[in-house]
Formats: structure tokens, sequence, C-alpha cells
């Protein structure tokens, strides 16, 4: 069956019901306070934040880990790589051959690992509790940005999942013709590209006939009312207090125990 | 007040001398047609394939696009004004379910329109209910769109219309993708609509009979501009002239059985077997059905029958090889796998167009090159023992076969839908495969083209061959003597033909 994408399971009760621009600006916020400084501790203090709001997103850590295993993985390799290849300055902490790990460069591993992680996090609480209707609303109404392009957009997201289908379809279409992912690596890239334009020439024969059904229905001609208003109430408030408290004091702690390295500092 | 008064009105609609060429294209898709509708007529508009049908509908919708888009002459006006000005007066449903649904709920989906003609926001809710009950789809506001069957989508489209409360209700093929009871579903939830709004109503569709007590008009286009016939349904559809004109042109007209020829089939080897076979969509997705048992033999035929959504065209794809079983056993006798193993699914691509073909609903999807000729010529070409001249007079001879000798040089993407199902099926026999399996082979093909794959299945089954039909159409599974598997509610079981 078809995936919904727009659809989607929201977990937890309180969050799906914060307007999503509150929930965007929450998010972007600590987002960037984390990629302004390579250090352990403001990541580490983010971070922990983060998995403290946990048990608002209703779903256990397993689920999370089944569900983010690919970012953890990242991290982890990254923070690996970092620490293999960052500045062997510091201690030596293990030398094995060519392998050399130092204080300093298993610090900075540490660093850019946590980071990953918690620059990731903040997408997936915004991604598990927004529905993307109401982001579109929020987005149109609220910031009133062109709703020609929201719900443009808004619409084209439902023809991706319907494109998933359509991809399996045609794999099979084609298997059924005499061109299966088989034989050699070159033949398989072959298939995947031809198999990839016919998905893009059946997106846009799709598209623009919802292009026709959306104009069919008065879709562009001026002003349009709302059927959902996108409003915001207290728990908006709460949700940018809790991530304007987040970045400061992730700022501020790495500030005080003398880590915070502004990215854009020249030194 | 007055305002929403004015809009519930009906609409006249009048043409005069109206052409329409789209850019880019030598002949107008529609030439000097004269029409008059009064409001609240209910007129079904018939045509062979290419008389512009569709595109005066789109015309009336006021969706042609610009001068850039096309060329018009004549004029075309909705109680006398151009449909581009007054957009919202008409409503369009289309065709194709999927490609009009524009949000992810159904109440959103509704409303959509309304809040386009800027319709205030309490109202807006009013309208969706009153929608929804007129079309009879009784499902919750938050229900996501993707969950409906095909008629309730169809319904779902014209609640999003009539949300718009148009004068003039536009409906271009609107059943053709449907099952048995997703027609009548959708038919009757538009009777409802008109005989409350009183709206004018024109429809497009190949199925004569579906609208035939509806309508108290019927205009025939002629396939070189104008209008062919015009009058009550008793009047055009009798008129001896002018049934033997629709018939020519491959509408379906009530009473008037396309001639195809008889067959009775005579069951020979035995070629694939499944037992206690249970088939799923994907890898980790639900199993669809369990516990099928069937045969499939050189010279019969096989037709999967039953309501959307059992299960019948996952049944048909794993039968073909294409997908693999969830359980139970699917074995190719030898005289299939002629020594490439006994599972179809395990058969290598070269190896499975040889012995299975299967021809998918969208024949789009199984297109590879820019040439109908090279899409013939491509299954020959790969097979082992190919040498030139045995491609050559097998392609000619298909095509030859299929009535498609004058459109070699053609690009498959610029057929039309007709041509493209004889392309799609010619290119499956190019390989001789001893099965073919065929998804939904008549839906929306009109009468011509259907009493042609009706006389080339009956050859194929006679020289051999075993068929696998997934279909609604039981003329089309009687004239071929096929046995029945009735698919629902997760189970297969084989049905006497009456």
């Amino acid at each position: 069956m078809s995936v919904d994408v727009l659809t989607p399971q929201l977990t937890g009760r309180i969050l799906p019901r914060a307007n999503p621009l509150s929930k965007l600006f929450a998010a972007v916020l600590v987002t960037v306070v984390v990629m302004l400084s390579i250090d352990w501790v403001s990541a580490a203090v983010v971070l922990g934040s983060e998995l403290l709001l946990l048990p608002l997103l209703g779903i256990s850590a397993w689920q999370l880990l089944k569900r983010t295993w690919p970012l953890v993985l990242a991290a982890v390799v990254a923070g690996y790589g970092t620490a293999l290849l960052a500045e062997k300055t510091g201690a030596v902490l293990l030398e094995f051959g060519p392998v050399l790990f130092t204080q300093d460069s298993v610090n900075s591993g540490i660093a850019i690992g946590l980071r990953g992680l918690a620059i990731a996090l903040p997408g997936i609480f915004l991604l598990t509790t927004t529905d993307p209707t109401d982001l579109a609303d929020a987005l149109a109404q609220k910031l009133k940005m062109p709703h020609r392009f929201v719900l443009g957009a808004l619409a084209g997201l439902r023809l991706v999942g319907l494109l998933v289908d359509e991809w399996r379809t045609l794999g099979l279409a084609r298997h059924a013709r005499g061109v299966g992912f088989e034989g050699n690596p070159v033949a398989r890239l072959r298939n995947f590209l031809g198999q990839g334009f016919g998905l893009i020439v059946q997106a846009i024969r799709r598209a623009s006939r919802l292009a026709v059904a959306m104009e069919a229905r008065g879709f562009g001609a001026g002003d349009r009312t709302w059927a959902r208003e996108s409003t915001f109430t207290r728990l908006d408030l709460w949700v940018c207090l809790v991530g304007v408290l987040i970045a400061g004091t992730a700022v501020t702690a790495a500030v005080l125990a003398g880590t915070w390295n502004f990215l854009l500092d020249a030194s | 007040m007055a305002e929403h008064t004015r809009k519930r009105e009906a609409v006249s609609i009048a043409a005069r001398g109206w052409s329409w060429r789209h850019a880019g294209r030598k002949r107008p898709a529609v030439q000097d047609i004269d029409l008059v509708v009064q409001p609240g007529e209910r007129v079904l508009l018939l045509g062979a394939s290419g008389s512009g049908k569709s595109t005066l509908l789109h015309g009336l919708a006021g969706v042609l696009g610009d001068d850039g888009q096309g060329e018009e002459h004549g004029s075309l006006t909705l109680d006398g004004s151009p449909p581009g000005r007054v957009r919202g007066r008409a409503g369009l449903v289309l065709q194709d379910p999927d490609t009009q649904i524009v949000l992810a709920r159904v109440g959103d989906e509704v409303a959509f329109g309304a809040e386009n003609q800027s319709v205030p926001r309490a109202e807006i809710w009013e309208r969706v209910r009153q929608a929804l009950d007129d079309v009879g789809l009784d499902v919750p506001l938050d229900r996501s769109t993707t969950a409906l069957s095909g008629g309730q989508k169809q319904r779902l489209a014209l609640a999003a219309v009539l949300a718009m409360q148009p004068g003039l209700l536009l409906l271009d093929e609107p059943t053709a993708n449907l099952d048995p009871e997703g027609v009548l579903e959708v038919r009757d939830a538009v009777v409802r609509v008109l005989d409350r709004t009183g709206a004018t109503f024109v429809v497009v569709e190949h199925r004569v009979a579906v609208w035939a007590d509806v309508v108290d008009r019927v205009v025939v286009l002629a396939a070189d501009g104008g209008v062919l016939a015009d009058g009550p349904p008793e009047t055009v559809l009798t008129d001896s002239g002018t049934r033997a004109r629709l018939a020519e042109a491959g509408v379906w007209i009530p009473g008037h059985q396309p001639a195809v020829p008889g067959l009775l089939p005579s069951p020979g080897n035995p070629l694939l077997a499944a037992r206690g076979l249970s088939v799923a969509r994907t890898k980790r997705g639900p199993v669809v059905l369990d516990e099928v048992d069937v045969d499939l033999q050189a010279g019969s035929s096989l037709g999967i029958v039953g309501p959307n959504g059992g299960g019948k065209s996952t049944l048909a794809l794993t039968l073909a090889g294409l997908l693999p079983p969830r359980g139970g056993a699917l074995a190719a006798a030898p005289a299939l796998a002629r020594g490439a193993g006994t599972s179809p699914h395990g058969w290598k691509s070269a190896q499975l167009v040889t012995r299975i073909g299967t021809v998918f609903q969208e024949p789009e999807h199984q297109f590879l090159t820019h040439r109908v000729i090279d899409e013939l010529e491509f299954g020959p070409r790969r097979l082992e023992n190919s040498d030139e001249v045995t491609v050559r007079r097998r392609v000619d001879s298909i095509a030859e076969r299929l009535r498609l000798t004058s459109l070699l040089q053609a690009n498959p993407f610029t057929l039309s839908g007709g041509e493209k199902r004889r392309l799609s099926v010619a290119t499956m026999l190019a390989t001789n495969p001893d099965i073919l399996v065929l998804d939904e082979p008549t839906f929306g093909q009109d009468a011509n083209t259907w009493a042609e794959l009706v006389a080339l299945m009956a050859e194929l089954i006679q020289g051999g061959g075993s068929l696998v039909a997934v279909t609604h159409d039981q003329e089309f599974t009687e004239a071929l003597g096929s046995r029945l598997l009735r698919v629902a509610d997760s189970q297969a079981v084989p049905e006497v033909a009456p």
C-alpha cells in the first residue's frame, strides 16, 4: 500500500498540539547554538537536555534507537574518524602502529560525535510531532509565506508517497520486460538510471494532472480563506522558552568551562 | 445571501463554432462545435477517441490554459462569460482518483475548493458536511485520503467539487478505473447530487449503459469535427444510422456487443501449479491472500475476479514470477521450466520473458525506449539465439497483427490509450511466452480495442498459450471461456462459470 508521508503517526501527546512554528523556532535555535562551537561541553548540555525531554515524544529509547540508528552510527563513525585524524596534541592514550589517539584528538572526536547527535535530535523532535498540513497552515497563515508555494509543496509531498509505490511497480514492470536488477555492476547501474528516468516521466505526468485538478478547483486565483486556523497558545510560549533555555545553558556552560570555541573566531 | 443564491443556480452553456488546437499539434483537438445546453440539462457526451470530448470538458472547466497553451477559435461561454473568468461555476471530476486528490485528509480535501473561493471559515465546514452527506461518504473528516477505496476516492473528488457549489458539474470518465460496485456507488451519488442541486451536468464516458437512464440528452461529437448526433437518449441510441457510427467509433452502446470469435478451450499440458500459496505485496508487508491452490495449463485461461483491494493483482504478480511467494509452493512444470529451475521468481529476466509475460495495468510503466519499433525489438534481441532475420520477421508479424505498422517510428508515450494498450501486449508477445498475465487489460478501453484484445487472446489460447487475467470484465472472461478464481476476504475460491 501507499506510503503515507502526509499523515504520519505522530508521537507523544503534548508536542503535536503545539504550533509547528514554535517547534521550528526552538529546534533551529538549539541547532544553531550547537553548530556555532565545536566543544564537547555545549554539545553534551544540549544532548543531555534533549534526552531529558525524550519522554515528551512518548516512545521508548529503544524505539527511538530503532528509528534513528543510522544517525547514531554516523555520529560514532564521525567521532572515531575525528579522533583518528585530528591534531595529535596532549598525552598519548593509545598507539598501535600508525594508529595514534591522544587526549586532544579524542576530545575532538567526542565533541564531533556528541555534536552530530545534538544537531540531529531537534529535527527528530520536529518531524515526529508535526503534521505537514499543520506546518503548511502555519507557514502560510502566520509567517505569511505565499500560499501558492506552500500548498503546492504540500500537494507535491503527497505525490512523493505515491512515487514510492510507483518505483516498486516500475521495477516489477521492467523485470517483466527482461530488464531486472541482475548482471554486472554496469548493467545494474544502467538499469537503475533507466528506471529513474521512467519514474521522472511518471512524476511529471502526475504533477501536471494534479496541477489541472487544483486549477479546476480555483487554486491560485487570488486571495483565499483557511478552513483550519493556525493558532498560538500558551504551550507555544513554553516550547520557545525551553528552546531558549537549552541554548542559553549550553553557551553559558561552555564559556564557564573554557571550552567554547566560536566557529567564526579567527583564533 | 443574494450572492450565494446566485451561485447555486444552474449554468447555461453556449458553444459557437468553437475549436481548440493544443500548442505543438497540427490538428485541432476539437473543431466547429455548436452546442447550447440549457440550465439544469443532463448531457452524456459521446464520440470516438480523438474527437475531443475531454478537451471540450476541460474547456468548459476553464483549465485549457491561455494563448500559450493552444489556439482558440469561435466562442465557448458559461452564462455568457468565458469559463476561465468564472472558475468555480463549473466543477470538474477526472478519471484517475489518485491524481486529483490534493490534501492528506478527507475534510481538508473537500474544504480546499471553498477555501480558494474565499468562503468564510464557518461556512466552509457547513459545506464540507453537506457535500460529504450528498455523496454518501460517511467517514471521519480526519481520515487519510489514501486509505479510501477507488469508489470512495471518486465520491470524495465529487464532494470536493460540490463544496464549491458549482452550477455545472463536469465528469470526465469518472468510472473508467473502478470496479462494478464502485461504478454504481459513483453513479448513484451523482444522481442524488443532481436531484438536490439541479445543476447542469455533462459527462463523458465510454460505457453508455451506466449513464443512459440518468441523462436527458445525448450529444455525439464527430471524429472530424462538429456534432454528429444530438437528442434524447431513446432517439439517439436507437437510430440505426447513429448506432452504426457509434459502434464504428468504439462507443459502448447498450444492446450492442462487439463481435468476437467463439472459443472452446482445450486444456493441455500443465505449466504452473500453486499449492497452499500465500502472497504479499512487499517483503515485510502483510499477507494479502492465503492458501491458494491453482493450476495453469497450456491452451486455457484463468480469470482472477473479485472486488478491488482483495489481492488479485498481488496473486497475479506472484504467479508471474515477479513477486516472491510468502509461503506455500509455486512450481513450474518441466514443460515450462525447460531447465531454468522450478521457482519462477528465481528466473533471470531473460529466462522469464520467454516463459511468462506480464502486461501491467498502466502500459507506460513498461515502455523502455523512444520508438515503437525499438520497443517491439527489445525483447527478441535479448534472447540468446536471436539473429537479425528472425527478429525482423517476428516483429513485423506482431506489428501487422496489432495494427502498429504505421506507428513504428512514433514515440510510445505519444500514442492514444488504445494504441498504448496494444503496444504493451505486443511487446510481451514478441518473446513468445508460454503464459501471459494481464492486469485489467480492458479497463477504460473503447469497444474496438476491446474486441481486438479478445480476438488476439483467443488466438493465443488456441495456439496453446495459457492466459491469466485480473479483471472485472465478465464479457471478457466469458468470450475466452476462462475458468474463474474469485478473490475476496483473503481467500481465493474457484468459481463455476454460469
